[in-house]
């Protein structure tokens, strides 16, 4: 085994559960209490065993390790497997400097594309999700304080109807709509309102339409549960003081949603900044998105090393994200997954 | 016009407008899987056809697709749904301070996004699997399953643990009175308690695998998926077959949605015919139709 | 078959919070034994440490004479019926009381056959597939005890299984379980906050307060001859008057009260010049029509006639409130508020406790 991996690969999970282990027993020597009985007393030896063993090889070599690795991954250079492991596998920076600078060797010129697209992914991502929220908003709202029971129901339904559609076939769809001799063409061709086709797709509509399509569901959810627990009353009050309906829900409404608000914008964010399908299916060939380009490193590029930064730096980015709209919003983690 | 009209006028062209954005692109799609025209296209129409689907069908990329596809579901409802058991059984006995560390470290995959994940499973397995010297490891199949997994078990978890939160802990202790083991309180109250809870997970895990594609377009190496075969043909410029496959996963789909509502319904009413049985009992019982006396 | 049960300065502590306080019993077997007291005083802890789910901080529990300490309650030859049932809702009647059987693996027939006899014995037969959310609050009840029974356990515990009953079906079952206990003959551990069921059902009782066991002894004893301040007041209605001892006799006190000089019977260790507590139960006083040489002086404020008995509510010239209740057969007739009425009573129907607590 390649010897500080294999260190990791073993090491690692056992010495987690070791520590575990010693800080329960610690913990119930410190309370003094003979009524908090032992994890194995309490679930018996075959459960106990099952417990342990899923939640490591969960925790630990499903989650945590894979993640470790490809971190050291991207600070090592590319090289065939037999070279692994001997002189030339250092530790360098030379990945990222690819992604800053196009070459891992001089850093005399930016990486145009590459930190454009990075930058023109967040940006949009961050307006598609205004946008989404925008729009389910009101829909959300309407459905949480306004509608009767059997209404929601069927508002429910037909919410979810679309979703159960692949996010492929559903960017394929927004392809036929906005293609050069789609749908949206041809009509206004004919109806006489331009005169050439217009280039959706060259000119990103298409995407950011699609992307915008693609997520409401995930805005729409955490908003309507948030809306729903407030209770009616308080709007009520507002509403008998004098405020005017924007002041309401301003003030009143979307501070109590802050959890549901926050929920929502991340889950949107984060899926549209690491969204694959639509670009691949809605992208022209000029079209600059981040992780098509994260993609082509592995798959065209086949510098897996060079693909690992790349995720790396998507990966802190949404890491980032998200802390800042705790941050922003107050809200803790608990709060944000459903 | 009163200023309420106008309010109604405006949700209901926002209604209008929304959910004609949400449906318009499917009811486009509908319409080209039945049209004879070569490209898919809405208009013009050139004729009613259903031969799209059978041309579906004889494509041996498909078919070896949703066959890969249904196979690395089932594996996914295999794993996950032991791991999020796992998972919200030992969130709701870990001592209080590591709590919020764990729900971090199993909720994290939720919040990664899925092209991560299925990069770091590779890179990870792709080592696992030379320092041990076996590439049976290295499979596409294994590793679209357990990246799949690693999010999908967190799904799982949360399924259990809102189950779990609704468990009466005195029937646990009402069978260990009875002379019960830990083991067998596990296995004849616990599961037998969560039973709705697994169905669901096992759903929404084969559900969430099934679709998936940014953790399995690097995971599954050179296999694919029916997901991965699409998302291949969309690139290409297609034939309509594609829209004939999403209207038949819409109807498989919305068969299985009603034919949930149905059974629920069957089951709603049987536990209001048990409720109603409860309340003659109760006032016959009032009534002071009291059973005869034991001794 | 029925198992004594001993505590022996048991004391169970949560934290910082003591929950019993060194409390010590000798329950024989076969006896049925209530615990009584208001909620919060540690009786239900109490419970749980007998059946197995808690462990004592110190002190020993014996059950028929073994030492249960280290045996988790799947262990020990108890079993319990807790105060919201925990029947298994998944499960069928005949199943749920067949459970004990399953987990020792009896064989099927032979726990069939176990399980009909029970279900004769609750008075529940062809109930036995039924599930329980089917069965009305009172056939909870004794599917509950029939699934206790069937583990034949030496020791019954019931944490206030009638609480949640309408009060005629609750008379109804407190001779059932009675009549139960006879038959089956096993000891019964009966946890209650209401006074007269653990009156009428009990062979002895003990009475609880704050985690301390203040007095055990049968009803009477514990009616009549109350250990402190508490047991006097908690158990049956009670006239309480404080004042200060100004004389000892053999066996008696007199204290000298706001409502006047009052005699009662003492237990040891009142000395002249002590704070006391006077009880005088409401049926012991006499209204006297002689007014002068009676010991208490009070206005009727108002009255309450219960058909078998007539409660008189008065104050006395401090304001102190006193309760009188006459039998129908003493009762003279009605009396109107605001009537003077002088009140008398036999010296040793009188108890005089010191304040605060035991003698």
């Amino acid at each position: 085994m390649t010897g500080l991996r294999g260190v990791l690969i073993l090491g690692f999970p056992v010495a987690v559960i070791l520590a575990f282990w010693l800080l329960a027993r610690w913990e119930r020597r410190r309370s003094n209490d003979p009524q908090t009985p032992s994890f194995v007393a309490d679930n018996g030896w075959p459960v106990a065993v099952f417990l342990v063993a899923a939640v490591s090889f969960w925790a630990l070599v499903m989650v945590v390790l894979p993640q470790l690795y490809m971190v050291d991954f991207s600070f090592h250079p590319k090289l065939p497997s037999s070279q692994r492991g001997g002189p030339r596998d250092v530790y360098t920076l030379e990945n990222y400097q690819y992604f800053l600078f196009g070459s891992t060797r001089s850093t005399a010129n930016w990486n145009v594309t590459h930190i454009t697209a990075f930058w023109l992914t967040i940006i949009v991502s961050m307006g598609i999700t205004a946008l989404n929220f925008l729009i389910c908003y009101p829909l959300a709202y309407f459905m949480a304080q306004v509608g009767s029971g059997s209404q929601v129901r069927k508002l429910m339904l037909l919410l979810i109807i679309p979703y159960w559609v692949n996010e492929l076939l559903r960017a394929f769809a927004f392809n036929i709509l906005f293609g050069t001799s789609g749908v949206l063409n041809v009509i206004l061709v004919k109806a006489g309102v331009i005169g050439s086709p217009i280039d959706f797709i060259g000119q990103d509509v298409a995407l950011y339409s699609g992307l915008t399509y693609a997520y409401l569901l995930v805005m729409m959810f955490p908003l309507y549960n948030a809306l729903e627990s407030l209770d009616h009353n308080q709007i009520e009050a507002a509403r008998d003081l004098g405020a005017p309906w924007w002041h309401i829900h301003l003030n009143v409404v979307m501070p109590y949603a802050k959890p549901g608000i926050a929920s929502g914008c991340t889950l949107v964010f984060m899926l549209c900044a690491g969204a694959l399908a639509a670009p691949l299916v809605l992208g022209g060939p000029k079209t600059l998105w981040f992780t098509p380009i994260v993609y082509d490193r592995f798959y065209q590029a086949f510098n897996w090393n060079q693909g690992s930064a790349y995720a790396i730096v998507l990966l802190l980015t949404c890491i980032l994200f998200v802390m800042i709209v705790m941050r922003v919003f107050r809200v803790s983690l608990s709060e944000i997954t459903r | 016009m009163s200023a309420r009209t106008v309010q109604r006028l405006m949700m209901g062209f926002y209604f209008v407008l929304f959910f004609g954005f949400l449906f318009g692109p499917l009811l486009v799609m509908a319409v080209t899987a039945v049209n004879t025209s070569q490209y898919p296209q809405v208009l013009p129409f050139e004729g009613f056809t259903l031969d799209w689907f059978t041309i579906l069908l004889e494509d041996r990329n498909v078919v070896e697709g949703i066959r890969n596809s249904v196979l690395i579901g089932i594996f996914v409802v295999l794993l996950s749904v032991p791991l999020g058991l796992a998972g919200a059984l030992v969130m709701t006995q870990i001592y209080v301070r590591a709590r919020s560390l764990y729900y971090l470290v199993v909720v994290s995959p939720v919040l990664t996004p899925g092209v991560i994940i299925g990069i770091s499973t590779v890179i990870f397995w792709r080592d696992v699997a030379d320092s041990i010297g076996s590439e049976s490891v290295y499979n596409g199949l294994f590793l679209a399953t357990l990246g799949q997994s690693t999010f999908i078990s967190a799904y799982c978890m949360l399924i259990f643990l809102s189950r779990l939160q609704r468990f009466d802990q005195s029937q646990r202790e009402a069978a260990l009175d009875l002379g019960a083991t830990h083991t067998q309180v596990f296995f004849h109250i616990l599961l037998p308690f969560l039973k709705p809870a697994i169905f669901s997970a096992a759903v929404i895990a084969f559900l969430s695998s099934f679709e998936n594609y940014n953790t399995t377009t690097f995971a599954i190496l050179a296999d694919k998926t029916l997901t991965t075969v699409l998302a291949g043909r969309v690139r290409q410029g297609t034939t309509p077959a594609i829209s004939a496959l999403a209207v038949l996963i819409i109807a498989v789909t919305l068969a299985g949605a009603v034919l949930y509502e149905v059974l629920r319904r069957i089951e709603q009413r049987r536990e209001e015919g048990r409720a109603r049985a409860a309340a003659v009992a109760e006032r016959a019982e009032l009534a002071g139709e009291v059973a005869p006396s034991a001794a | 078959m029925s198992a004594d049960v001993e505590l022996d300065d048991v004391s169970v502590r949560f934290g910082s919070f003591l929950a019993v306080d060194r409390a010590s019993l000798k329950i024989a077997g076969g006896e049925f034994f209530s615990i009584l007291g208001p909620s919060g005083c540690g009786k239900t802890t109490l419970l749980r440490t007998i059946s197995g789910f808690l462990q004592p901080s110190q002190g020993r529990v014996r059950i028929g004479g073994q030492d249960m300490a280290g045996l988790g309650a799947n262990r020990r030859p108890t079993a319990l019926i807790f105060q919201n049932l925990a029947l298994f809702p998944l499960m069928t009647v005949a199943d749920n009381i067949g459970y004990g059987l399953r987990v020792r693996r009896v064989p099927r027939a032979e726990r069939r056959r176990r399980v009909d006899a029970l279900l004769q014995l609750v008075a529940l037969p062809d109930q036995g597939d039924k599930l329980v959310s089917e069965l009305s609050g009172g056939q909870k009840q004794r599917v509950a005890i029939a699934r206790a029974l069937a583990v034949e356990p030496q020791v019954l515990l019931l944490d206030e299984p009638l609480s949640a009953l309408d009060l005629r079906l609750r008379q109804h079952m407190r001779a059932e379980l009675r009549a139960i206990q006879k038959r089956v003959g096993i000891t019964f551990i009966y946890i209650t906050h209401d006074q007269g069921e653990a009156l009428t059902m009990s062979d002895r009782i003990a009475v609880m307060n704050r985690g301390v066991i203040e007095q055990v002894g049968p009803g009477r004893a514990v009616y009549d001859d109350p250990a402190t301040a508490f047991v006097a007041s908690f158990v049956g209605e009670n006239n309480r008057f404080e004042g200060t001892v100004v004389e000892t006799r053999e066996g008696h006190a007199v204290v000298e009260t706001s409502v006047g000089r009052l005699a009662g019977r003492r237990r040891n260790g009142l000395a002249v010049g002590d704070r006391a507590l006077v009880f005088v139960r409401p049926e012991a006083l006499r209204v006297v029509s002689d007014g002068t040489s009676a010991p208490i002086s009070c206005e009727l404020a108002s009255s309450a006639f219960e058909g078998n008995a007539t409660h008189l509510f008065a104050r006395s010239d401090q304001g102190e409130p006193i309760v009188v209740t006459l039998s129908r057969r003493d009762d003279a007739g009605a009396m109107s508020p605001g009537q003077k009425l002088a009140l008398d009573y036999a010296a040793h129907d009188g108890l005089v406790l010191p304040v605060g607590g035991h003698d």
